[in-house]
């Protein structure tokens, strides 16, 4: 367990120093990102002024509030993309990766660990203007803040083991961009990044309830807003468990199959 | 003096094959594939068999496309092979061993692990903790791989401002900080300047000598076969061609010797004059070249002295280019014949 842990510093530290080299590119990036919220925040504060100040219980405060945290977990949602495999996968650059003792699942998390500390840096000014400029309301206690502080990272953790299980069947299917469309499509909808999940039709919310999409996405933010009781807290590091687990399972079945298959056909 | 190793590496029957995908070409044939995909197998590598025993640095030859890179990758357990088996240090690479791993490295001359933007130093600290290596070793491991490949200043720049030689030095340093017991070095100096190339060479050799380390080397500059290897596998179209020391191919396989005259007045000798010598390599002014078949090379060189005034005379072995291009072309004539079959026998009688 030490050793992983150490391999874990040592990258984090070592891609932390790698993400420094792009601040600038990071930062632009950034303030791009900050654009879609604030699409989607002026949108609905237009419909929330027409229909007397609120929508489903969303004032404008509450949802300026809501797409600003939006972008801390917006942030610490990015994991490795699925396309990436096509990349390791049919050009061979898995190859390098299957020499070193370790899974290169860890590789991976480590950077990604290191890209969000970064980021969550540049994010701090980002956020300051967005409060100055849309007076968000937020009404969550401490406790509320802390439990979004934990459900961003479990939450992030949980897509990362999804994404990565999905990048995997690159192993199977040569042309793979269809079915990641699909799965980010459903994504988008059920996750609460386009919609607060709230604010979905009924039959929505219940697919959204069973699917992995809100547990990484619209969980936090409500945490964060203290929109959610103990109970729904339960409930939604529960789900995050639940999906990080089947997640694993998948990971672990497809990496074994996949890897023999690729040694199979060339490396 | 030499002392009786067990082998490190032990290939038996071992055979890849491809299962590679065709159809023609134009709309039809696209269509038609999709019901009925039709499918060729390729074998890369038919029903080889060597041993090569711990400490022993071995050349591995063959021409593009001959199975040394498949061979490799069955080896470092890239490949799962179709047929036959491979131990290496005792385990089956296909099964990937974190402890195999940890004990065995693969350099291939263009792929790089190295992070880009940063200094090298900062990846072999990666490596540290990958190859859970004791901190006071690495550091003792990474000075000393600094100071023999003269790395000081480069180490400490970022990996992208490196030249390819450069590059090449710090991955090969990389790859050996966990002090593997076996290397297998896919082409380590392609493409690198003949300094550079010459240093690399004088690294893997004090590496050896250092660490007794099993290497398996394949390299189309033969300067590195020359250096490192005084065992040589040759491999073609999938098939063991030879096996042997060095020294056996060139007596095996070079028939012929080169004689090279000088003559004293510096004229030049018509071709039609010089036929009754031999075969004629080249012909210049005050100069040619022959080549003869080597039981004849002393009546040859009494000819010469007798007809000629000569200032100078060489009578010189093949290069080593030559003799392999002769083994390649046997292999390309009849891989199941003599050569084949005198190899084979070698190898049977390896450990």
């Amino acid at each position: 367990m030490s050793a992983l842990r150490d391999i874990y510093l040592t990258s984090i530290r070592v891609s932390w120093l790698s993400q420094l080299q792009y601040r600038v590119g990071l930062a632009i990036w950034i303030v791009g990102l900050a654009i879609e919220p604030v699409v989607y925040l002026v949108v609905w504060t237009t419909v929330a002024d027409a229909q007397g100040g609120s929508v489903g219980g969303f004032t404008r405060g509450a949802f300026a509030a809501y797409y600003i945290v939006w972008i801390v977990v917006r942030v610490m949602n990015i994991a490795l993309t699925p396309w990436a495999f096509e990349e390791r996968v049919q050009r061979g650059a898995l190859s390098p990766m299957l020499l070193r003792p370790i899974h290169p699942f860890h590789v991976d998390l480590a950077d990604f660990i290191a890209m969000k500390l970064v980021s969550l840096l540049i994010l701090v000014p980002v956020i300051g203007v967005l409060v100055v400029l849309f007076d968000p309301s937020f009404q969550g206690g401490a406790l509320d803040v802390a439990l979004f502080a934990v459900a961003t990272w479990t939450g992030f953790l949980m897509r990362f083991i999804l994404v990565w299980a999905l990048g995997l069947v690159t192993f199977w299917i040569v042309r793979i961009g269809a079915i990641f469309d699909l799965y980010f499509a459903v994504e988008l909808l059920l996750s609460g990044r386009i919609v607060p999940i709230d604010l979905l039709p009924p039959w929505a919310r219940t697919a959204a309830a069973l699917l992995p999409f809100r547990w990484s996405f619209g969980f936090p933010i409500e945490l964060a807003l203290g929109r959610l009781d103990g109970v729904d807290a339960a409930i939604g590091f529960g789900m995050q468990a639940f999906w990080a687990a089947v997640g694993t399972g998948a990971l672990v079945l497809l990496w074994r199959r996949g890897v023999r298959r690729y040694s199979a056909v060339g490396a | 003096m030499t002392t009786i190793s067990p082998a490190a590496i032990v290939v038996d029957h071992l055979s890849k094959v491809y299962r590679v995908p065709e159809r023609e070409a134009g709309l039809m044939a696209g269509v038609r594939s999709l019901v009925g995909r039709r499918f060729r197998e390729v074998p890369a590598v038919r029903d080889i068999a060597f041993a090569i025993a711990a400490g022993e640095v071995v050349g591995f030859l063959g021409p593009n496309g001959a199975g040394k890179t498949t061979t490799i990758k069955m080896l470092a357990g890239l490949l799962h092979p179709s047929d036959g088996r491979a131990r290496v240090l005792g385990f089956e690479p296909a099964r990937r061993e974190r402890e195999y791993l940890r004990q065995m490295t693969l350099v291939m001359g263009n792929r790089n692990q190295l992070a880009w933007d940063l200094p090298a130093l900062d990846s072999f600290d990666v490596a540290r903790a990958m190859y859970r290596i004791p901190r006071e070793r690495f550091l003792r491991t990474r000075d000393a791989f600094i100071r023999l490949l003269d790395l000081d200043e480069v180490v400490r720049k970022p990996v992208r401002n490196l030249s390819l030689g450069e590059r090449m030095k710090v991955e090969i340093a990389a790859s050996l900080l966990h002090l593997p017991k076996v290397l297998f070095l896919d082409e380590p100096t392609i493409g690198l300047d003949v300094a550079m190339q010459r240093r690399i060479r004088a690294f893997i050799a004090e590496y050896n000598q250092r660490v007794g380390a099993t290497v398996l080397l394949t390299s189309h500059y033969m300067a590195d076969v020359q250096a490192l290897c005084r065992r040589v596998i040759i491999i073609h179209r999938g098939r063991l061609l030879f096996d042997g020391p060095l020294a056996d191919l060139i007596a095996r396989f070079a028939s012929h010797k080169q004689v090279g005259v000088t003559l004293a007045n510096g004229a030049q000798p018509s071709a039609a004059s010089l036929a009754s010598y031999g075969t004629i390599v080249e012909v210049g002014e005050g100069r040619f070249a022959l080549s003869v078949p080597k039981a004849d090379v002393p009546a040859v060189t009494a000819r010469l002295l007798a007809d000629w005034p000569i200032a100078d005379l060489s009578v010189d072995e093949p290069s080593i280019e030559d003799v392999i291009e002769r083994v390649f072309a046997g292999g390309d004539h009849d891989a199941d014949g003599a050569a084949a079959d005198a190899v084979a026998g070698r190898a049977e009688a390896r450990p």
